[in-house]
């Protein structure tokens, strides 16, 4: 075990919160300049093993060595000070504050006692720089940030802090796919310069594309750490869930399907979009690409009736409406699961049978719902949606990104939608919860709902639409049928074919 | 302080320079959260003055300014600290009556001797210290949320200062007393150096120490603050402890304005509440994270100005307080409009 590259070593690892083990003794070495991917289905225990090595959880047994030598955190400090970085799948970066200060939150440099601005300022424009990144300088106010740049001010954060052990929890989930090149590009740097990474994700295209080795996660215990050149796609995955699947993606729908148009947007101009059409039927899902930025989220908000349309019209089921808010949309019957399921889709504090009632409740008075036909029971919704949890009772704060999606998902179904937007139904879900989430989608479609659904992962929406629109700066650039391939998309979505057109 | 921060957006071109350097000079003044306390203190500051002279009062004359400034000092001082807390998403409701008990430990134990001056400074100095400690120290450890541990703190004092005295006490020497609080360099109160030593040693802690950068780090957000390895809970005592720091001076200016320690003196003036006003006022976000003292210093002016018209206009004193209350309520409005426009 002990060879001369070895970076940092954890061994029998055990961790309880309140009387349940979720880790039970935990094995895991890296190396130097190695990428060590770590694998395995949300509430395996990753997350917790990663905040156990960056000293916000002290293990109940087991010990960390660093360079061989026995460490043991009290706090998050102790652990940056010998070199151990790490990005977490939420941010962890104030708003209110400038890139520079985010940066170098909590060890400011000084001078004569002093906080040094300059000096923080120059030294983050260089790692800025460094990194290739000059649509933000150290003086913009994080707020002014986008998800992908966010990212971009957590990695050189902990590039500042000297990381030799740096984590990267889910680097990707928020990524698209032009920025995933730039973020590979960077942890290779980082590989050369001998940092020892560790690398969690669900996309297993990119631990094998990065990692050299790749350890397997499940139920709190390591299943096998072997070779990334030793195996294949199919093997993690089976190894992950310990069975067999088959197809990722549920068959898509047949002609019959097909209904009337629900959803019909004429010409919608807002800030960010741009004479935007598009309509969606009965029965259809219908897949919405393209870049971070592009207008997705802007143009789902738009119909939604969460952000103000400055032109244009929306139809659905033919009459022509206009949203001055959700709740309007709400009773129209349009349902819109979002990106970002923490702050927009739950309240995390309050049980899973409040959440799964809180759109319910507010557009359909108590008396009403008493009598009304085709309303679930909370019992009910998670038996459709297939969740797991302990009770109804349970807050959602405690539950796995998985099953917080399919809490967001029995809101929405227990409002009887016609229409579904979905934006970015499976990121940060693990493969088993992703396929029963793609099989509930298309379970609604079958079932008459008309779905739009933005995703930046390409073999999900490729592998659940029955169209694809494909949309950049702002309009839309395209239509593709169902089964397009990954470069068509791409073209559109990077307005290359337009140029060449 | 994010006060003038122009936000230059190059990272490595220093291409920011002459005329445009300034253009964004002013808008980083424009775009500042202070901005909007001005403009409204300017605001309020002319239609005061008009209404007070069409009414045959006095108000731009510099007796009635330096009335205005005097009467500032107390209230200034306390909000400045005040400032502190709730930049770092608490706040400190104990402060009035901590302010009273600071009168009355400075006047007795200065017991009209000159020698005790000393003494009796460093001792409530000390006391300050002590019971920001003491805040800190329930709110982190006994993790008891600010406003329930300082209003507990506050009934604490509450109960010592009834049980101890039942009426003005102690005795501030005549000297210390001038020196303090009735001295003037030309027309300039001592005391109104006072305020201007806090607020610039406040001001200065914001800008430009690890403590103060903290503070909006641990105010913004305290979990990230955590994960970025900040021991958050020192940031929370330390600013406690310059927030009753700040209250305990106030209470020894009080003591040698009245000469006297005074058991209602800190409730009375209601500067619990009247110090939160005020930096809400002068546009720090109550959840934390976002402001700074230059703001407050707005905002206590704000109350100052409008505390001065309504007593000269001689506005009933129900009436006094239905205006002040519209005007923070409309103040808080517009802020959270801007906030959301710069979203």
């Amino acid at each position: 075990m002990a060879d001369q590259s070895s970076l940092l070593q954890m061994q029998g690892i055990r961790k309880s919160f309140v009387g349940v083990e979720v880790l039970h003794g935990v094995d895991l070495d890296l190396r130097t300049g190695e990428v060590h991917a770590i694998v395995g289905e949300n509430g395996a225990g990753k997350s917790t093993l990663m905040k156990i090595l960056a000293g916000v959880y002290s293990p109940d047994e087991g010990a960390i060595r660093i360079e061989g030598e026995e460490v043991s955190f009290t706090h998050p400090a102790q652990a940056q000070q010998v070199g151990v970085g790490i990005v977490y799948q939420e941010f962890n970066l104030l708003p209110d504050r400038n890139v520079a200060e985010n940066v170098f939150v909590g060890r400011e440099p000084l001078k004569r006692g002093l906080v040094d601005r300059r000096k923080m300022e120059r030294e983050t424009a260089a790692l800025l720089e460094e990194v290739g990144e000059s649509s933000f300088g150290p003086r913009t106010p994080v707020r002014w940030l986008s998800v992908a740049q966010q990212q971009v001010v957590e990695i050189i954060k902990a590039r500042s802090l000297n990381a030799r052990i740096l984590v990267l929890d889910e680097p990707t989930a928020a990524l698209a796919e032009h920025e995933v090149e730039l973020l590979f590009t960077l942890v290779r740097r980082l590989q050369e310069l001998g940092v020892g990474i560790l690398y969690i994700s669900h996309r297993l295209r990119e631990v094998f594309q990065l990692s050299s080795r790749i350890t397997v996660i499940k139920d709190g215990g390591v299943v096998k750490t072997l070779d990334t050149v030793d195996c294949d796609q199919r093997t993690l995955v089976n190894l992950m869930v310990g069975r067999e699947l088959d197809g990722y993606f549920p068959p898509r729908g047949v002609a019959e399907d097909l209904g009337e148009v629900r959803l019909a947007a004429k010409g919608i101009s807002t800030s960010l979009l741009r004479d935007v059409s598009l309509h969606v039927r009965a029965g259809e899902i219908v897949g919405l690409a393209g870049l971070q930025g592009s207008g997705r989220t802007e143009l789902a908000r738009a119909v939604f009736g969460a952000d103000p349309v400055d032109s244009g019209t929306i139809e659905v089921e033919g009459k022509a409406v206009r949203f001055r808010t959700p709740r309007q949309a709400v009773r129209a019957g349009l349902g819109f699961i979002t990106e970002d399921r923490k702050a927009e889709g739950l309240a995390l504090g309050q049980s899973i049978a409040d959440n799964m009632m809180l759109a319910v409740r507010t557009i359909i008075p108590a008396h009403k719902r008493r009598s009304m036909p085709g309303l679930m029971t909370v019992k009910e919704l998670a038996e459709v949606t297939e969740l797991r949890a302990q009770g109804p009772d349970q807050e959602v704060r405690f539950l796995s990104g998985g099953n917080q999606q399919k809490v967001v998902l029995a809101k929405w179904l227990e409002t009887q939608p016609r229409i579904l937007i979905f934006d970015e139904p499976t990121r940060g879900i693990d493969v088993g919860a992703k396929a029963g989430i793609h099989d509930l989608i298309r379970k609604l479609a079958k079932d008459g709902v008309a779905v739009l659904m933005i995703s930046s992962e390409l073999p999900e929406l490729i592998g659940m639409s029955d169209r694809i629109l494909v949309m950049h700066e702002g309009r839309l650039a395209g239509e593709l049928p169902a089964g397009a391939s990954e470069p068509e998309i791409m073209e559109l979505a990077t307005g290359s074919q337009e140029v060449a057109a | 302080m994010t006060v003038v921060d122009p936000p230059e957006q190059s990272s490595g071109t220093a291409a920011v320079q002459g005329p445009s350097r300034f253009a964004a000079w002013r808008v980083g003044i424009l775009a500042s959260p202070a901005a909007p306390v001005y403009g409204a203190l300017i605001g309020i500051f002319v239609i005061a003055w008009i209404v007070v002279t069409i009414k045959g009062g006095t108000f731009l004359t510099v007796p009635n300014i330096v009335n205005m400034l005097q009467r500032s000092v107390a209230l200034g001082i306390v909000s400045a600290g005040q400032t502190m807390v709730i930049l770092l998403g608490s706040l400190d409701l104990s402060v009035a009556w901590l302010i009273s008990l600071a009168s009355l430990v400075t006047a007795t134990t200065m017991d009209g001797q000159e020698s005790n001056v000393l003494p009796a400074i460093l001792l409530v100095l000390a006391l300050g210290v002590g019971f920001g400690l003491v805040n800190g120290l329930i709110i982190t450890k006994l993790r008891v949320n600010a406003f329930i541990a300082t209003l507990g703190t506050a009934l604490i004092i509450q109960g010592i200062i009834q049980y101890q005295w039942n009426g003005p006490a102690g005795n501030v020497p005549t000297s210390f007393s001038q020196d303090l609080g009735y001295t003037r360099f030309g027309v300039i109160p001592m005391s109104f150096f006072l305020l201007v030593a806090v607020v610039v040693v406040i001001f200065f802690l914001l800008r430009s120490t690890r403590f103060g950068y903290r503070i909006y780090a641990v105010g913004g957000s305290e979990d990230v603050s955590k994960l970025s390895g900040l021991r958050t809970h020192r940031t929370i005592i330390g600013a406690h402890i310059v927030c009753s720091l700040t209250a305990v001076i106030t209470g020894i200016f009080l003591a040698a304005r009245l000469k006297a320690g005074t058991p209602t003196v800190g409730p009375d003036g209601g500067y619990d509440l009247e110090s939160i006003a005020a930096v809400v006022l002068g546009g720090t976000a109550l959840m934390g994270g976002r402001g700074g003292v230059v703001g407050t210093v707005g905002g206590v002016a704000i109350l100052a100005v409008l505390d001065n018209a309504f007593n000269q206009l001689e506005f009933n004193a129900f009436l006094k307080d239905v205006v002040r209350g519209i005007i923070i309520i409309a103040a808080v409005a517009v802020y959270a409009r801007r906030q959301e426009k710069q979203a």
